[in-house]
């Protein structure tokens, strides 16, 4: 029983200022302990040599577009050695009037990727749809026909190879790795055993030894005069890679699978490939999503790599405009450029994979 | 409770829907299962009880080939079990299996769980499979669920529903493994009503369950195992009140 007048007679005092709001919160998580207080101030004593002089050369004193001579006089960033090279840098060797087809390449793989992104576009047409898409890209590429005059795959260099290298190669490598993962836990031993050799020996190596062996070993063992193109072994060599990695992450989670769904599948009388499809793989890729994405990513940043066998992706076609005495010395700008280029693309790829993540936990 | 009755007279004298013969299983090493000898006639009911270990729950894991026999021979519906995928396919499409855990798939909503079978194994399109579907939901009184998923079912719910799941198969006999030891007491009472519809409306159930008053009300057979071995079995009525063996007085001494 209160009596409403004892409740209103009670002083009700504010809370002391260093508890509550942003002083509250930088009491209770910045400066706690004393060895917080301390590690704060060093902290923020470095942010203060390092921000404010890397803000002034990366943007106040920059300049952006200006020719190379000007950035000699400036002591700030020259972020023009990316304008001024850029086609170069985004395509390469494609020859100069050309340089629309791959960009339109680009933008039609960009366009069916985000279309592919919604669910609600995920039926069967939407495999029709990729055939094409590939297909007009493929001639986009390589021309030959509507008057567009052949360009080698040799050529083909900057950021489209970069992508084709490592869309086709995640593309490729997944189911691959889903089966040789099954195999590697098949009861048949002869399955097995070729699985386990082909991971084990693959995850053994660099991929820049796979690629050295695809350029220049493999190449010794074809018959005269038959040739495979050099991005093509490029490509492979980065799809069996990424194959033998996504394996053992998806044995790990057929691993996690709790026995009573096999046993409740085979008690309905479903065969392997049923179990395996329809109630085992459904729940196992699901649950190794997050390694799973993590393995692609590093497959899409390893395209790096192809510059060991001459060919030139988008870093390598960065390096090279390095290379050319107006614009050495900018080095640092480039690889920033790159750096924020890869950044994107990776954290676009594992920010959808957080929201498949969200989407596919509906019924949990 | 009903009163138990002699209910050998309603079971038709047929050939027997199980045979095992002289069936031995092996762990490695541990003999777990010895000299298994059991007939089982159509729309019998057989209740299968004893202590933790005694090999019940792998006797009828062999009979649908989740687990392997090494000695013997176990026939189903006329098809030996052997190491052939095809006869194995061919009886697991007739003998249907209630789990201790249920085992319903959880990326499946319900509808989808029951009519997996049936699409896949008996290819029945899906509409028809669909509305068989929802039959069987009705009948285990829980048709309002059947566009949720598993994990947002109770413990009772999802046992009804993997029932219901085994029932679209349309087997000729259903094993049950311990269906209610994972349950709680309220939720015991709307599976073992379900289980004993079924039974009233004829199907050959053999059950592995610590229910008694089950047993009693139900069952033709009952059968009490202990160390891999059938130890003795009978009617219900001869079983509770007339035990032969040791084994069988003290297990139902600590149990009833």
């Amino acid at each position: 029983m209160s009596d409403p007048s004892r409740a209103s007679s009670r002083e009700y005092l504010k809370p002391p200022l260093t508890e509550v709001g942003v002083l509250g919160w930088l009491h209770g998580n910045l400066f706690n302990t004393w060895y917080n207080a301390l590690l704060t101030v060093v902290i923020l004593l470095l942010l203060w040599q390092l921000v404010p002089p890397f803000f002034s050369w990366a943007f106040i004193d920059s300049v952006w577009n200006s020719p190379a001579e000007a950035c000699r006089d400036i002591d700030g960033a020259c972020w023009s050695i990316i304008p001024r090279n850029i086609s170069f840098i985004l395509f390469g060797f494609f020859p100069d009037g050309e340089q629309w087809r791959p960009g339109l390449a680009i933008g039609l793989l960009l366009g069916l990727v985000f279309y592919s992104k919604d669910s609600r576009h995920w039926k069967k047409s939407l495999g029709g749809i990729w055939l094409v898409g590939l297909l007009v890209m493929a001639t986009l590429m390589y021309g030959g026909i509507f008057g567009m005059p052949v360009v080698e795959t040799a050529r083909w260099s900057g950021l489209p190879l970069t992508f084709m290298l490592a869309l086709f190669g995640m593309v490729a490598a997944y189911p691959l790795g889903v089966l040789l993962a099954l195999g590697r836990r098949s009861n048949m031993p002869a399955i097995k055993t070729l699985c386990v050799i082909y991971i084990e020996m693959i995850r053994g190596v660099p991929l820049i030894s796979l690629l050295f062996m695809s350029s220049i070993l493999f190449p010794l063992f074809l018959p005269e005069g038959i040739t495979i193109d050099k991005v093509l072994r490029a490509q492979v060599a980065i799809i069996m890679f990424t194959a033998a990695y996504i394996a053992e992450v998806v044995r790990g989670g057929l691993q996690a699978m709790p026995r009573g769904q096999f046993e409740a599948a085979d008690s309905l009388g479903l065969n392997y490939n049923q179990t395996m499809r329809l109630v085992i793989l459904p729940q196992a890729l699901k649950i190794v999503i997050p390694p799973s994405v993590g393995i692609l990513l590093s497959a899409f940043k390893d395209t790096s790599l192809v510059v060991i066998i001459a060919l030139y992706d988008v870093l390598k076609t960065t390096k090279v405009t390095l290379s050319n005495p107006k614009w050495t010395g900018y080095s640092t700008e480039a690889y920033i450029f790159l750096a924020v280029l890869y950044f994107v693309c990776c954290y676009a790829m594992s920010s959808y994979s957080r929201k498949l993540e969200r989407t596919l936990h509906t019924g949990r | 409770m009903k009163e138990t009755e002699n209910r050998s007279a309603s079971v038709p004298a047929a050939a027997p829907i199980i045979e095992v013969n002289s069936m031995h299983k092996w762990y490695g090493e541990f003999h777990v299962l010895s000299d298994i000898n059991l007939q089982v006639k159509l729309k019998e009911r057989i209740v299968i009880c004893g202590p933790s270990g005694s090999g019940k729950s792998t006797l009828i894991r062999c009979i649908n080939r989740l687990e392997e026999h090494q000695r013997g021979q176990i026939i189903v519906n006329g098809t030996e079990l052997s190491n052939d995928i095809k006869n194995i396919e061919k009886v697991r499409a007739e003998v249907g299996m209630v789990f201790q855990h249920f085992n319903l798939f959880p990326h499946l909503s319900i509808l989808d769980n029951l009519t997996l079978g049936p699409i896949w194994v008996r290819k029945t399109p899906k509409k028809e499979a669909e509305e068989m579907a929802m039959a069987y939901l009705d009948k285990v009184h829980i048709a309002e669920q059947a566009d949720k998923f598993p994990g947002q079912l109770s413990g009772g719910q999802q046992q009804r529903v993997a029932i219901a799941r085994s029932l679209c198969m349309k087997p000729k006999v259903m094993l049950f493994d311990e269906p209610t030891s994972a349950l709680d007491p309220e939720m015991i009472k709307e599976v073992l009503d379900v289980m004993i519809e079924l039974a009233e409306e004829g199907m050959t159930m053999l059950v592995v369950t610590h229910e008694m008053g089950f047993a009693k009300s139900v069952a033709d057979r009952v059968m009490f195992m202990d160390y891999g071995q059938i130890v003795e079995q009978n009617t219900p009525a001869e079983f509770f009140d007339n035990p032969r063996h040791e084994r069988t007085k003290l297990f139902l001494s600590q149990i009833l």
